[in-house]
């Protein structure tokens, strides 16, 4: 298993009180595999991803539990300067908006160059030859002409590519992609979510995949783990949960997406609100919005349940939804 | 003749960069079943310049370059199209918050692109928008209250001084949020709530025509869905039209009626939603159509992917004759030559298909992209990430379904 | 089936209400606050259910911050002092001994006197009026003038903008205290009003550039072009909804700079075109103890003493009520 993310716990201190983000997350990626990881705004999904790759900003934030590991060694055990030789080589990010990731100051030849002068002692002219070759892998056109333009020179799906340049520059292990493409138009994100697909097959990665989308999921990821309030609610491989989800949350919101085959009537919307995270609800935290709710919801918060082998659903009644098609 | 109660200002004829008699009217009588809005021709450059003292022109943005569309009553009107093609411009002018450089705007037969003063005024009560970003939309320093109450103090004789508190408690009724927040500030709500305080403020002063530019990309997706069942119920109970802007094509398809897709400053095709998702004849509308992921892990076999070369040209550099000609993989010699027109293809003229809408393409073809629900289990398609080629159809001729329905 | 309000839950319970999001959540809260309303019963089970706006959050950070407290009681008592000199200071600043002169602490002078014989206590006290007065005003003068002219270029752009922004080119090539011996000399008058005239003069365009750049920037939010689709006038948009958002910066500046202001007074009341005796500043009181200062000290000490405390403590007010309208926070 190459990732691991044992009941992580992370709260933030704010002057309104102890905002806890993530309570007690569960998940792993292996070699070659996608996991698509899936939430809306306050899921903790990116923080999650931000605490595995040692990013989180450490006042307000705080890790007050769990273990990551990665290649069997918890990275929260380790020391500074070896979190960072891992985070530099061994583990990736690409973010969401490529323009504020990337220095405007500095070449794009430059950037992509600097991670092998740093981290393989490699000449300034070897370093260039590389990112040349760097950009021709994520077919950025005219990559020796452009190797020298800035940031702001390029289209957002090219800086999104080079993002992506970027991050695989050192061929690491392990990609997290944060929400990659949801800045992106359409047309753009296929190809740069294609790309993404066919380096991961090429280096053998375990690809992370962080979004809200649930369309981007179903072309790319193997399995999927659905987040709110901070916790995992459902994971499963990908196949399976749009069929038959077993959680109301997946449920509700597989029917509140507007299909682009179907005109339907009114969509079905999840009433109320995402949590707030300084308040999140006694028992399981999604009872006061799912259709299901029992008295039980309220005091018990639901385990990890088994659906079946792959499957886990953290709800008391995931029996009756997945029944309930 | 038309009825209009703030009198009217200095409607000239103009000049417009039309031909033909009839757009070159500026007003025409309005009866009852007549589209509301009227778009011909809607121009807007951004001309470029240089020199600091003395400017010299040396080219312009086309922003926005002829657009036409009709919308009527109660409809709902979606505009979709990829960044860059000009919609926010459009929805910019409609409002009049951007001058158009050039066409006609009429509403109810008049045109108010070149309105100003109490004239333009009294325009604006009944075009009224509905902005994007529920955290900059909303002054953060107001009230909710004052903030949906405000359009009351700008035109006060649509609610006389006494009676606006109840109207803003019952707008806020009507979006679905507690009346007795009125004097909460915006950054106590959420981002839905804020929409739907924006949504009240646009329906203040009971506008017959709401623009809405991207009102749910903001928004969680399981508050999106809220929002726009919120603003299909308000449709019908207070009669508005919608131009509905986005580029969340599925949620396009969901609340509009007719459809219009953009491309570099024009429009490509338009028609039903039904024309144009399930028999779309532009090549740009069948690319962006397969670009857009369902929600479906089986889907993903039997669709075909078409996946467009190059990047959008800059519209300062537009190219000539047909402007998507650069990518797209049908382009041919006349698509350089020539400007294709936004009407019926000639192909399509005499037959009673679906695909008989307008069409901006001199190669007009239909192809179905969007998989039918209960064909999923069928033969599999084309694989992976290849243009289509043009194999077997030749120019100018009908387009095949991809089995069943009209062929040759 | 119709749509569900969001405040009217009638199935599951549980609070979601209450507010926070006051900011710097950025990473995990988006959605920020929701405002639910509970079932049967009156809403806000969590803290603060009542309407916040912008303002009170600020001053709620304002009065937990330490250097705020102390500064403005340090400001309050200088303020007190400079309408009420007599409350502690019972004697005469003018009333001066010369047989007395540069004699050291005694009772009744607990700080002595100066060269010319005068109470260096009741100077110093009487100094702090002059001081405050040319601080406030000026600070109010070059507000005022800076941030109209200011925001009318940066709300009217093109034509207006070019000419401001070259009009306070020019006036930031003229360097402060030169310009002050230039054209202060020229002025007989002994009060307070040639100073306060000729920094709100050279002052006003530091505001000016910063009232700019912010009505710039509030005009770019969504909710001004809202204003104009609905039909509001300049002059609406300007005062209901650029002017509220664009002013903290301006306040903040202004603030600072008032710490400043005070001590340009009393630099050039030192070099001898500001205020003149009989006026009492402090700036008059250090140049004429400077050269004293090697056998009595305590002539220049109490003087500059009190002017390096006011001056700070202006500058830490301007520091928290930075702090507290910063943006991030908003």
């Amino acid at each position: 298993m190459l990732l691991e993310v044992r009941d992580l716990h992370v709260e933030f201190h704010t002057r309104d009180g102890v905002a806890k983000a993530v309570n007690g997350v569960n998940y792993s990626v292996a070699e070659g595999e996608t996991l698509a990881v899936l939430g809306e705004s306050g899921s903790g999904k990116s923080v999650t991803a931000q605490a595995v790759m040692g990013i989180l900003d450490m006042p307000p934030g705080r890790i007050s539990g769990g273990e990551i590991l990665f290649k069997d060694r918890d990275l929260l055990k380790l020391k500074a300067d070896e979190r960072r030789r891992i985070r530099g080589q061994e583990m990736a990010m690409i973010f969401q908006d490529a323009l504020s990731s990337l220095n405007p100051v500095l070449s794009v030849g430059q950037q992509l160059g600097e991670m092998f002068v740093v981290h393989r002692g490699m000449s300034r002219g070897d370093a260039r030859a590389k990112a040349i070759e760097l950009m021709d892998r994520v077919r950025i056109p005219a990559a020796r002409e452009r190797v020298g333009d800035f940031p702001h020179q390029f289209s957002g799906g090219m800086r999104q590519r080079i993002m992506i340049a970027m991050a695989m520059a050192l061929e690491p292990s392990l990609i997290i992609a944060d929400e990659p493409t949801t800045a992106l138009d359409v047309t753009v994100q296929a190809q740069v979510m294609d790309l993404l697909a066919e380096l991961q097959r090429e280096l053998n990665m375990g690809l992370i995949l962080i979004t809200h989308d649930l369309g981007v999921v179903a072309d790319v990821a193997d399995k999927i783990a659905v987040m709110y309030a901070g916790r995992i609610v459902e994971t499963s491989p990908v196949h399976e949960i749009y069929q038959a989800p077993a959680h109301p949350y997946t449920k509700g919101l597989l029917r509140s997406i507007p299909r682009l085959d179907q005109k339907g009537q009114e969509l079905y919307a999840i009433k109320g609100l995402p949590p707030n995270l300084l308040h999140i609800p006694p028992g399981c935290a999604f009872h006061p919005r799912c259709p299901m709710a029992q008295a039980v919801c309220r005091t018990d918060v639901p385990p990890l349940y088994t659906v079946d082998e792959e499957r886990r659903s953290a709800c008391h009644f995931w029996k009756e939804t997945l029944d309930a098609r | 003749m038309h009825a209009d109660d703030a009198g009217r200002e200095g409607l000239s004829g103009g000049s417009t960069l039309l031909t033909g008699a009839r757009e070159a009217d500026r007003t025409r009588p309005y009866a009852e079943g007549d589209p509301i809005l009227e778009v011909r021709g809607l121009v807007k450059h951004y001309p470029l310049t240089r020199g600091i003292l003395f400017k010299k022109q040396i080219g312009a943005v086309r922003a926005v370059d002829g657009v036409d569309f009709d919308l009527a009553a109660g409809e709902t009107l979606g505009i979709v199209g990829e960044s860059g093609c000009g919609k926010s411009t459009v929805a910019k002018m409609l409002v009049h918050l951007e001058p158009p450089t050039g066409g006609v705007i009429r509403y109810k037969g008049e045109d108010v692109t070149k309105l100003s003063g109490r004239a333009l005024k009294a325009v604006r009560r009944n075009i009224q928008m509905v902005f994007q970003d529920p955290y900059t939309s909303l002054n953060p320093r107001m009230t909710v209250g004052d903030i949906i109450g405000e359009p009351y103090e700008i035109h006060p004789e649509v609610a006389p001084k006494g009676s606006r508190r109840q109207k803003v408690q019952d707008l806020l009724d009507v979006v679905g949020l507690n009346p007795e927040y009125i004097n909460r500030y915006p950054h106590q709500f959420s981002g839905g709530q804020r929409q739907r305080i924006g949504i009240a403020r646009g329906l203040a002063l009971n506008p017959e025509i709401i623009v809405a530019d991207e009102p749910v990309s903001a928004l969680d997706v399981s508050v999106q869905a809220q929002v726009v069942n919120l603003l299909d119920r308000l449709q019908a109970e207070f009669s508005l039209s919608f131009v509905f802007i986005a580029h969340d094509l599925s949620i396009v398809r969901h609340i509009s009626d007719r459809v219009g897709v953009m491309y570099l400053g024009r429009i490509v095709e338009v028609g039903t939603d039904e024309e144009i998702y399930d028999h779309p004849t532009h090549p740009y509308t069948q690319a962006l159509l397969s670009a857009v992921p369902v929600p479906d892990p089986s889907a993903r076999e039997h669709r075909e992917r078409i996946i467009l070369h190059g990047d959008v040209p800059s519209p300062a550099n537009i190219p000539s004759g047909c402007r998507f000609r650069t990518r797209c993989w049908k382009a041919q010699e006349r698509c350089e030559r020539e400007v294709p027109l936004l009407a019926v293809p000639a192909v399509f003229r005499d037959s009673g298909t679906p695909a008989r809408h307008d069409s901006a393409c001199h190669f007009a073809e239909e192809k179905r992209v969007v998989p039918p629900e209960e064909r999923r289990e069928g033969p599999g398609a084309a694989g992976e990430a290849q243009p289509h080629p043009p194999d077997e159809d030749t120019p100018g001729s009908g387009g095949t379904d991809e089995g069943g329905g009209e062929g040759r | 089936m119709p749509e569900q309000k969001p405040w009217d839950e009638t199935t599951g319970s549980g609070a979601i209400s209450g507010a926070g999001a006051g900011g710097g959540m950025d990473l995990a809260m988006d959605e920020g606050t929701t405002l639910e309303k509970t079932p049967g019963g009156p809403e806000g089970t969590g803290p603060a259910g009542k309407p916040r706006s912008l303002w009170s959050d600020a001053w709620r950070d304002l009065r937990r911050n330490p250097v705020f407290i102390i500064s403005s009681l340090v400001i309050l008592f200088l303020v007190v002092i400079s309408i009420w000199p007599s409350l502690i200071a019972d004697q005469d600043p003018l009333d001066c001994d010369l047989s007395k002169a540069q004699e050291g602490s005694q009772p009744g002078h607990p700080f002595g006197f100066d060269g010319q014989g005068c109470d260096v206590y009741t100077r110093t006290v009487y100094g702090a009026r002059t001081s405050v007065t040319v601080g406030v005003l000026s600070t109010l003068g070059v507000s005022l003038l800076g941030g109209v002219l200011g925001g009318l270029a940066g709300f009217f752009g093109r034509g207006w903008d070019a000419v401001l922004s070259r009009i306070t080119d020019v006036f930031f090539g003229i360097p402060v205290v030169l310009g002050g011996l230039v054209f202060l000399s020229v002025v007989t008058s002994s009060t307070v009003w040639p100073v306060i005239g000729f920094i709100v003069l050279l002052g006003w365009p530091q505001i000016a550039r910063i009232a700019r750049g912010s009505v710039i920037t509030a005009k770019q939010n969504d909710y001004v072009q809202a204003a104009r689709a609905l039909g509001a006038s300049n002059s609406r948009m300007m005062l209901r909804h650029i002017m509220p958002n664009a002013i903290a910066p301006v306040i903040v500046v202004a603030t600072i700079a008032l710490g400043t202001y005070i001590s340009l007074e009393a630099t050039l009341s030192y070099l001898g075109v500001g205020l003149k005796p009989p006026a009492v500043s402090w700036g008059i009181d250090i140049s004429a103890a400077s050269q004293y200062v090697r056998n009595a000290p305590h002539m220049l000490l109490w003087p500059a003493g009190a002017l390096a405390v006011t001056v700070l403590a202006f500058i830490m007010l301007g520091d928290a009520v930075r702090d507290a309208l910063d943006p991030k926070l908003r």
